[in-house]
């Protein structure tokens, strides 16, 4: 598979390491979570047969962290940004 | 040496002879042969043995379809299984010996299989060999696996090597037909970067079995000066010899290309082989069309194949497979064979062709509305038995049959992201369907266009529409166009053994039991009578099964389906898809700096993942590894050691939230941590679980030096990353792996600090108050260079880890190892830090194996209540924190002299042993010299209250049963009174 | 009717007329018992079980496509019962009991071949790590072997001793693990179940469940809704996308998994041989082919196809510990889909709607599981209550803390 970067263009999926689901991202605010959305967070996944957002670090890379948008019944790829201009906005200091 | 059954012309070189032999025997070939031309040239028709039935066989095809005329090629080392003798380009000395046969090709003693046919159906073995029980594997099945596989290996490593590659181009065209190389001369003209891909060794495709006229000239000759034209376009690449395997994601197509099988031995720094990850912008399918058989009784002779092969070896190789040969045809194609073949002086016994208005020959007899009915000829066809149209019969000598029953476009690659096929009315075969992989397109016979003007021009087309080229299309040579009309017609009304897919030995008889047992899919078809399941893959066989199926089910083919095809679309050799990650260099080989003086001293080495590391150092007298590491830890703890820790992971950690950040990762709290000190650090998985351990010192208000495990260096830098990039995305901090970037060595034992001090400069006091344990600095060594300290303690000794630029590592090991000459300083390996650490009670790779918690490691009060931190919530889960969960405990035997086995479980003093009464498991053994006894570290169910217990320590897998006594894990120096010295 | 030698060699003599199909071909009744979702080796083994163990009479087996055609279908044919975890080896254990005696229980032969299979050690810490599975086998009642440097050498002379990577120091070895005919596991269980009158119900696929208050009282099918006192999931690769109409979300992540065979050579390998290290197993056929995988591609996938990176890997491995294959040809490949959990065990449960049970989660350990799976669900299915075996494969223990993770991996479904 070929993911176009954000930043270096088009760059073969082999270096790149998947590191899951961009659910991830949502990590729940620790202040309110309860152990159920802690629960869903670690352990459930939507799993979509068809658009999925995912991870992938480009370890041999620039160690971007990019969300790649790819079909998983096609392998198609529609989008590619990088997580950290869409990462969590919780206080770091809790 | 004669060959008797050679012709004139071809695109052979009559006038040089290449020798090789087939069975041992001598034969005479030329250059442009292949093995199976020039077999054929020398009138030998039998090639090979069917898998089951065991029966004679000779080609049915000339090209890498071949499902029959299968060798080894060479001997020794190089033994070649299951090679297409159609596809082996001849060479001065090639040998191929026949398979699956025994004692020999023409007298097979297995071939008493035929005989039992009846008996050995589809799905047979199902439906028996399951009395006695025990008979399946001690009778019946070492009886059928004896009878297994085609050709053998040679079980020595194979000596050649293999490369790998990566081509990008605008335009990939995977075939040189008149189709490819039409669309190369658009896409080349136009400037596009091109790759023409030709699994053949002469480009041209059929042009060069055929003796149509292109632009007024043979086709063969303009196929020539096309692909001279093409190769003085800097912007095309021309890849003859290469088969395109696969059509992976967007548009990589893997390639293979025969760099010296068509050689003796590879030259020297040549591949045998070379795998080409091809980036192609836009994809051209070229690859034409497979004929198709007739199935008839006794249709599988030595002599009979396909009519439009036997036109091929005829015209391109010059070689006949008989002196008199017949044809049998639905379509005008079969026609083609004979005039070619008639032309080249063979004699034609008849053209048998189903169809009533068939039309005649001055040259030939032409028998309309005629079937074969049987054939005759043991190891080679001499007699074929025809119902002619009033339903008489007759017989007709020949030592060869044509077979055409029509065309199959090459739809593979379009299948192989599982897109189908659609059937084609007109050409009654299945054409590239709906969903082709994407950027991918078809063209001449691959996608119907079956003349050669309409190749020419779908090529040029399909190249035009693919890179959009704009302006008016360029003019076409000129070439025949002769209108297609395929009637199908696909086996002969009475037959019954007459064979589909001929290596497999699955006949029509097999398909109709398939039919009745109720394996209708296409699917179970495939699986319960292995029909296309052959070294051909289905390529000469699915079409027939499928078209009796749908027979049978009295629908339509398409109404019945179709099976994909998948990658590889010939078979690959595994070496080439290795390429050199073999041997040593299977996997990359890390050193550290010091690794050559390591090697120097005699260490003996041990792989860590990818680092090879230093395992102990054994002195000249020392015969055993325990010596050389009791000695090593021994002195350790009596003067001095050095050990390189160089492979830990080091990560730099720098921003003005960096101690927000740690806090994150770590469970337990960095933020208060002072700047010039070091602390331990645990980190977890959000799920709770511990991932890795290690140090982070604080260089800096915003700068701390972190330490992973050797093990977990990638994995734990991933986790920080996702925890900075997705979760602190606003936070001000970076990471950098500095793991390469430094050297470092472990200083132990309670002369370390006397040895640092003759090497730090003296503006740095490492003294115990200067510089008190846990502390850590930038300083400079050796008169100015810079270097890092940590005071850190893995082995429970006063001991410090220096590191410097990696480039100084091993001018640092050097340094101290003389400097260190008055203290009797001692280098240690990985034994040695292994022993002292369990003596000291870490825990190490073998505790924190992805299923221990803070809890389990006797670290659960670490775990910060005070911050979030990641895994600190899910550490809360009641299964993980039940009363009596494992815990960390050490491990001494009753029994001085007895052993204890990491790996090892533990069980009750007394009661039962088995799973249901498991206490715990031994993570960690070592003989502790400083004990003088071995000792373990493990995990016991409530471990914290049982320390003086005695438990069995069992491992029925290396036969042990000890007492063992529960004790602190500390085993030594359990105050810390040592690393504070 | 019964197969037997004497019964196929009448048909021989007979012109094989009295062949009948091996299962019938109805129509949905409006209500059954039980409904089992998927027609695969497990929906198809947990019919049978429910037919001949469990006396239920009116159960049916709906399925999609054909049947046989998912995992059961596409796989590496391997059975071993080389587990370390409590929650897991006494259920593998009983599954590879149940493959022994499993041709005499379906009369049908899937060729259950105890050949062995071996995983090479490399280092003291896998080592240590292979004797503590290895007790830990034994410790359940099944078998297990350490072997030496020495006696691998014996045993497997063609592995790479001498130039290799990462030296062979030993071997864990089960004897009586093996490798089964696959395909013939579906056939068979469907031909038994069959036979006892369960409904195969093929090219039905299921559109949505009926649920009401909070029970499930059927299927909505392409052929309509079949009623159901209960109804049972078990279509691994495919469980996320088919209880999402039941309003789950899952632990499972689909993935796709590689394999490949060669083309068919004279037999070289004693039994299946595992080189963890390097991300390679690989057996040989009956019929010569050497079949032969290694990691997941890493990403989620329903695809059914992988690309050559694992591919590549995959060789490399081979070619690292048996470099006598290097001129053996690689035939075919495909992936299937595997519903990789969150712990890398499987799941065998109900769900939180009344009637509606699940079966999935298998990671690539499915077709092993197969006979345990089917018996085990069918146990469930029929007493609502776990199987002795199967109790530790629930929903819930990622709720209580109480995963069952065998490589140490976490909840990062690619790494199990």
């Amino acid at each position: 598979m070929i993911i176009n970067h954000p930043l270096l263009g088009p760059r073969d999926s082999a270096e790149f390491v998947n590191l899951g689901a961009a659910e991830l991202m949502n990590r729940p605010d620790p202040e309110t979570a309860t152990p159920e959305d802690w629960h869903d967070y670690a352990y459930l996944r939507d799993n979509p047969a068809g658009a999925h957002r995912e991870l992938w670090f480009h370890e041999g890379g620039d160690r971007s962290i990019l969300i790649v948008t790819r079909d998983t019944t096609t392998h198609e790829i529609t989008a590619v940004e990088l997580a950290r201009n869409r990462g969590q906005r919780h206080d770091p200091g809790k | 040496m004669t060959q008797a059954n050679r012709l004139s012309g071809g695109q052979i070189d009559h006038n040089t002879a290449l020798e090789f032999t087939f069975d041992g025997k001598r034969y005479a070939g030329h250059p442009g042969d292949t093995l199976a031309s020039a077999l054929l040239a020398n009138n030998v028709r039998l090639m090979g043995r069917s898998f089951k039935y065991h029966r004679p066989r000779g080609p049915l095809t000339a090209g890498s379809e071949e499902p029959n005329a299968i060798v080894e090629l060479r001997s020794g080392a190089r033994q070649e299984p299951n090679t297409r003798a159609t596809t082996a380009e001849l060479f001065d000395g090639l040998s191929a010996t026949s398979q699956n046969r025994w004692p020999s090709l023409a007298f097979d003693a297995m071939a008493i299989n035929d005989r039992f046919s009846n008996f050995l159906t589809a799905g047979f073995y199902y439906k028996t060999f399951m009395w006695p029980a025990a008979f399946w594997e001690k009778i019946y099945e070492p009886i059928i696996r004896k009878a297994a596989g085609l050709g053998s290996l040679s079980m020595q490593a194979d000596p050649d090597e293999y490369d790998k590659g990566f081509r990008h181009c605008d335009l990939l065209i995977i075939g040189a037909g008149p189709a490819g190389l039409s669309a190369a001369l658009t896409a080349g003209r136009a400037g596009k970067h091109v790759i023409l891909a030709d699994e053949d060794f002469r480009m041209g495709g059929r042009l060069n079995a055929e003796t149509f006229a292109v632009a007024d000239m043979a086709g063969a000759d303009w196929a020539t000066q096309t692909v001279a034209e093409l190769s003085a376009l800097s912007n095309v690449r021309l890849m003859p010899r290469t088969t395109v395997i696969g059509a992976f994601d967007h548009g990589i197509c893997g390639a293979v290309e025969r760099i010296s099988d068509h050689l003796v031995t590879p030259p020297k720094g040549k591949p045998r082989q070379i795998l080409w990850r091809i980036y192609a912008a836009q994809t051209l399918l070229c690859a034409g069309a497979t004929e198709r058989s007739i199935a008839f009784e006794n249709n599988d002779r030595p002599g009979i194949m396909l009519a439009a092969s036997m036109r091929a070896y005829a015209n391109r190789w010059a070689a006949t497979p008989a002196p008199r040969v017949a044809i049998f045809t639905n379509n005008d194609d079969g026609h083609r064979t004979a005039c070619d073949l008639h032309a080249k002086g063979v004699k034609i016994a008849g053209v048998i062709d189903i169809r009533p208005d068939a039309p005649r020959s001055r040259d030939y007899e032409v028998l309309q509305g005629a079937h074969v009915t049987d054939t005759k000829g043991r190891l080679g066809l001499t007699f074929v038995d025809v119902r002619l149209a009033d339903g008489t019969a007759r017989t007709i000598e020949c030592g060869a049959l044509g077979v055409s029953g029509g065309w199959n476009p090459n739809v593979h690659l379009t299948c192989h992201q599982r897109g189908r096929p659609a059937w084609n009315d007109a050409l009654a075969a299945f054409a590239p369907g709906g969903t082709l992989p994407p950027g991918m397109s078809v063209a001449g016979a691959a996608n119907g266009a079956f003349s050669t003007h309409g190749a020419l021009k779908s090529g040029a087309d399909a190249a035009r529409k693919a890179l959009g080229l704009k302006g008016r299309a360029p003019a076409l040579p000129r070439a025949e166009d002769a209108p297609v009309a395929q009637t199908p017609f696909w086996y002969v009304e009475g037959c019954a053994r007459a064979w589909l897919d001929q290596q497999n030995d699955v006949t029509v008889k097999d398909v109709k039991l398939s039919y009745q047992e109720g394996f209708r899919s296409v699917e179970h078809l495939k699986r319960y009578t292995t029909l296309g399941m052959a070294t051909d893959q289905g390529k000469t066989s699915n079409m027939g099964g499928l078209a009796i199926m749908a027979e049978l089910a009295g629908k339509s083919i398409p109404e019945v389906g179709t099976t994909i095809f998948r990658p590889p679309y010939t078979p690959t050799s595994i070496g080439v898809l290795a390429g050199r990650m073999r041997g040593k260099e299977f996997h990359p080989t890390r050193l550290t700096p010091s690794h050559y003086w390591a090697e120097e001293r005699g260490a003996v080495f041990v792989e860590v993942g990818n680092w090879l590391r230093a395992q102990w150092f054994p002195l000249p007298g020392e015969t055993h590894w325990r010596q050389s590491v009791d000695r090593e830890v021994t002195a350790t703890r009596a003067s001095v050691g050095v050990c390189d820790c160089t492979t830990l992971g080091k990560i730099d950690v720098q921003g003005t939230d960096a101690a927000t950040f740690l806090n994150k990762v770590y469970c337990n709290g960095f933020a208060k941590l002072a700047v010039g000190k070091t602390r331990y650090g645990l980190m977890l998985r959000e799920d709770g679980i511990a991932m890795d351990d290690g140090t982070a010192a604080r260089l800096a208000e915003d700068q701390f030096v972190v330490t992973t495990t050797t093990a977990n260096a990638a994995r734990a830098y991933q986790h920080m990353e996702f925890v900075r990039q997705c979760l602190m995305p606003d936070a001000d901090v970076q990471l950098i792996s500095t793991t390469e970037a430094w050297a470092q060595y472990a200083v132990a034992g309670p002369n370390s600090r006397h040895l640092l001090q003759k090497i730090v400069d003296s503006d740095y006091d490492i003294s115990n108050e200067g510089f008190p344990f846990m502390a850590c600095g930038n300083i400079t060594i050796c008169s100015g260079l810079r270097a890092r300290l940590f005071r850190i303690s893995f082995s429970g000794e006063l001991a410090f880890e220096i590191a410097v630029p990696a480039r100084y590592g091993d001018a640092l090991m050097r340094r101290l190892m003389a400097e260190g000459e008055e203290f009797d300083v001692t280098p240690y390996g990985t034994e040695a830090l292994g022993v002292m650490r369990i003596e000291k009670g870490h825990a190490a790779g073998n505790e924190l194996n992805g299923t221990t918690t803070a809890l389990n490691l006797g670290m659960g009060r670490m775990v910060s209540k005070a911050k979030d931190s990641i895994g600190s919530k899910l550490s809360e889960r009641p299964g993980l924190n039940e009363a009596d969960t494992l815990m960390q405990v050490g491990l001494r035997p009753v029994n001085t002299s007895d052993k204890i086995t990491a790996g090892g479980h533990l069980m009750r003093a007394a009661g039962p042993v088995d799973a249901a009464h498991d206490q715990g498991y031994v993570t960690s053994a070592a003989f502790s010299p400083t004990l003088g006894c071995m000792i373990g570290l493990g995990f016991l169910k409530d471990g914290g209250n049982r320390h003086g217990e005695t438990l069995r320590l069992v491992s029925p897998v290396t036969d042990l049963s000890v007492a063992v006594e529960v004790v602190s894990a500390h085993f030594v120096d359990p105050e810390g009174a040592r690393v504070r010295a | 009717m019964r197969y037997s030698g004497f019964k196929v060699i009448k048909e021989a003599l007979t012109g094989h007329k009295g062949w009948t199909p091996a299962w019938r071909d109805p129509e949905p009744q409006a209500h059954y018992d039980i409904v089992i979702i998927g027609g695969g080796g497990h929906g198809l083994a947990t019919a049978h079980y429910l037919a001949s163990v469990y006396g239920e009479r009116r159960v049916a087996v709906i399925e999609k496509g054909w049947i046989g055609g998912g995992n059961v279908g596409r796989n590496t044919t391997i059975i071993r019962s080389n587990y370390l975890l409590d929650g897991n080896e006494p259920f593998y254990e009983f599954s590879l009991k149940l493959w022994e005696g499993l041709e005499q229980d379906l009369n049908y032969n899937a060729m259950v071949s105890q050949r062995g299979i071996m995983n090479l050690i490399h280092s003291d810490a896998q080592r240590d790590a292979f004797i503590r599975r290895g007790n830990a086998m034994i410790l359940n009642g099944a078998d297990a072997e350490l072997l030496s440097e020495a006696q691998i050498r014996q045993e497997y002379p063609f592995l790479n001793f001498d130039d290799a990577r990462f030296p062979i120091k030993g071997g864990l070895a089960q004897r009586r693990g093996g490798t089964v005919r696959h395909d013939a596991v579906a056939w068979g269980y469907a031909r038994a179940a069959d036979g006892r009158g369960v409904d195969i119900i093929q090219n039905c696929e299921v559109t949505g469940f009926r649920i009401e208050n909070g029970k499930c009282f059927g299927v909505e099918t392409s052929k309509g809704f079949i009623g159901a006192g209960c109804v049972g999931c078990a279509v691994a690769g495919n469980s996320s996308r088919l209880m999402a109409k039941a309003g789950m979300r899952l632990p499972i992540e689909s993935h796709v998994l590689q394999a490949f065979v060669s083309e068919g050579l004279k037999p070289v390998l004693p039994g299946v041989i595992t080189f963890g290290a390097g991300h390679f197993y690989v057996s040989q056929s009956d019929k010569g082919g050497l079949v032969f995988g290694g990691d997941i591609d890493g990403y989620n996938s329903y695809a059914q196809r992988g690309n050559l990176p694992v591919v590549e890997d995959v060789c490399e491995g081979g070619m690292a510990i048996m470099p006598m294959i290097g001129r053996a040809r690689l035939l075919r490949m495909w992936g299937g889909i595997m519903d990789m959990s969150m712990d890398g065990s499987p799941i065998i449960d109900r769900t939180h709607i009344d009637g509606l049970y699940f079966n999935g989660g298998w990671c690539y350990g499915g077709f092993k599981a197969t006979p345990a799976s089917g018996y085990a669900f069918a146990h469930l299915l029929a007493n609502d209550e776990p199987h002795e075996t199967a109790t530790a494969y629930r929903f819930d223990r990622f709720r209580t803390g109480h995963m069952i993770d065998e490589k140490g991996m976490g909840n990062q479904p690619n790494l199990h």
